[in-house]
């Protein structure tokens, strides 16, 4: 398998270095392909994976932040029904019965490299984009609710009432989640932040990071290869983008 | 009696008109009689593009069509996709065809300060008025074209 992931990264080494050839014999000002990170209207690539990085130790218990800003940046109303309001990202303590010790971390969708929401979506809604971003197609969405029971995180949430003055695309009888962004992904190519971690950003906590799991150059890949990073539920095999750290 | 000409023309709906013309020649994003014809197979199209291979790039786009031709009256109101006023409501209400766009897009434009890329310029994301996010060269063709205060 590693040796098979070798050949890929060296064919692709090689492939791209042609591309590059290729791309400076052109006559000056015209190159037939353009370099993914250079656009920021293209379709999304898989040379990306957007993921986070949450460091729990430093995420305050209490502190709503990350949820408020969430939810005010997608337009996610509150419509006074705790029960069936919609919830993009929500805070979990953990408190361990013996110790006592309290642990704090914002929970959302996980954005699973197998996402078993895709599985199982019978009409196809449920989409992983090329770039990683788990998200619902809600022209596709008939609100049968299945990837709602098949997602091992309950990141998801059903739109029950008529929603009016919508910010982003979101209304009645289909699911949403966390969409990581995305529109901040595809205005910036990735160079901005979820409104969550500019909202932990400024508040000075700092717990959290997002940005691109393939390029190894990214803060949050140096981060996680230098102090590693878990998954919840990592016994499931969904290998998710979305990590945490100091949770046990 | 109203003459059959006038009684005809009271039946017909009434389409408020766009704020603008996107270039002079086809005035929407297609000829009119094109934009009537076929703007579901556009923004149909162009909708997946967008949604599910994250392309921003194409021109049709049903926040567009309501920045546009669904901009505030002069008094400041801005109908809703009940009205019969409303751009789309005007003509999907007389020939009976039912629009589920509205369960999930505003009906409405966001800022209401907010013209689409009525010309040729590349429209940028509204999003990006409220974060102040414009880059000068931006800004400068915008307001050369008189679309923005600042």
């Amino acid at each position: 398998m590693s040796q098979d992931n070798n050949i890929n990264h060296y064919r692709r080494q090689f492939l791209s270095s042609a591309t590059a050839v290729a791309g400076l014999s052109l006559a000056p000002g015209v190159l037939l392909t353009q370099v993914a990170h250079a656009s920021t209207t293209g379709p999304a690539s898989n040379k990306n994976r957007w993921g986070m990085l949450i460091d729990s130790s430093k995420c305050a218990t209490g502190c709503n932040d990350c949820v408020t800003a969430c939810h005010k940046e997608n337009g996610i109303p509150v419509m006074g029904h705790p029960e069936t309001d919609a919830q993009w990202i929500r805070k979990v303590k953990l408190t361990d019965k013996t110790t006592g010790h309290v642990q704090s971390l914002p929970l959302m969708c996980q954005h699973c490299e197998k996402p078993p929401c895709v599985d199982v979506c019978p009409t196809n809604a449920s989409i992983k984009r090329e770039d990683g971003v788990v998200l619902v197609d809600k022209h596709a969405c008939i609100g049968c609710r299945y990837c709602m029971m098949a997602c091992p995180y309950n990141a998801r949430s059903f739109v029950h009432e008529k929603v009016t003055d919508q910010k982003y695309p979101r209304g009645i009888g289909t699911v949403e989640s966390c969409t990581l962004c995305v529109h901040r992904i595809d205005e910036s190519n990735g160079t901005k932040n979820p409104a969550c971690v500019d909202a932990c950003n400024a508040e000075g906590h700092k717990a959290m990071w997002f940005g691109d799991l393939k390029d190894p150059n990214s803060e949050i890949s140096q981060n996680l290869q230098k102090y590693g990073g878990e998954q919840i539920r990592a016994d499931l095999g969904l290998n998710t983008g979305v990590r945490y750290q100091n949770i046990s | 009696m109203l003459p059959l000409a006038v009684y005809a023309d009271s039946l017909l709906p009434t389409v408020p008109k766009a704020k603008k013309n996107y270039n002079d020649t086809t005035l929407c994003v297609e000829p009119v009689e094109v934009m009537r014809e076929r703007h579901m197979e556009f923004i149909l199209h162009q909708r997946n593009d967008t949604m599910r291979k994250g392309d921003r790039s194409g021109k049709y786009s049903l926040e567009a069509c309501i920045d546009c031709h669904n901009a505030p009256a002069e008094d400041g109101k801005v109908a809703s996709a009940e009205s019969p006023e409303h751009f789309c409501s005007s003509c999907h209400t007389y020939t009976a065809v039912q629009i589920d766009c509205f369960s999930c897009h505003a009906d409405k434009p966001e800022n209401t300060q907010y013209r689409h890329s009525l010309s040729e310029l590349k429209a940028p994301h509204p999003q990006m008025f409220a974060t102040q996010q414009l880059n000068a060269q931006t800004l400068e063709a915008l307001s050369v074209q008189g679309e923005i205060q600042q």
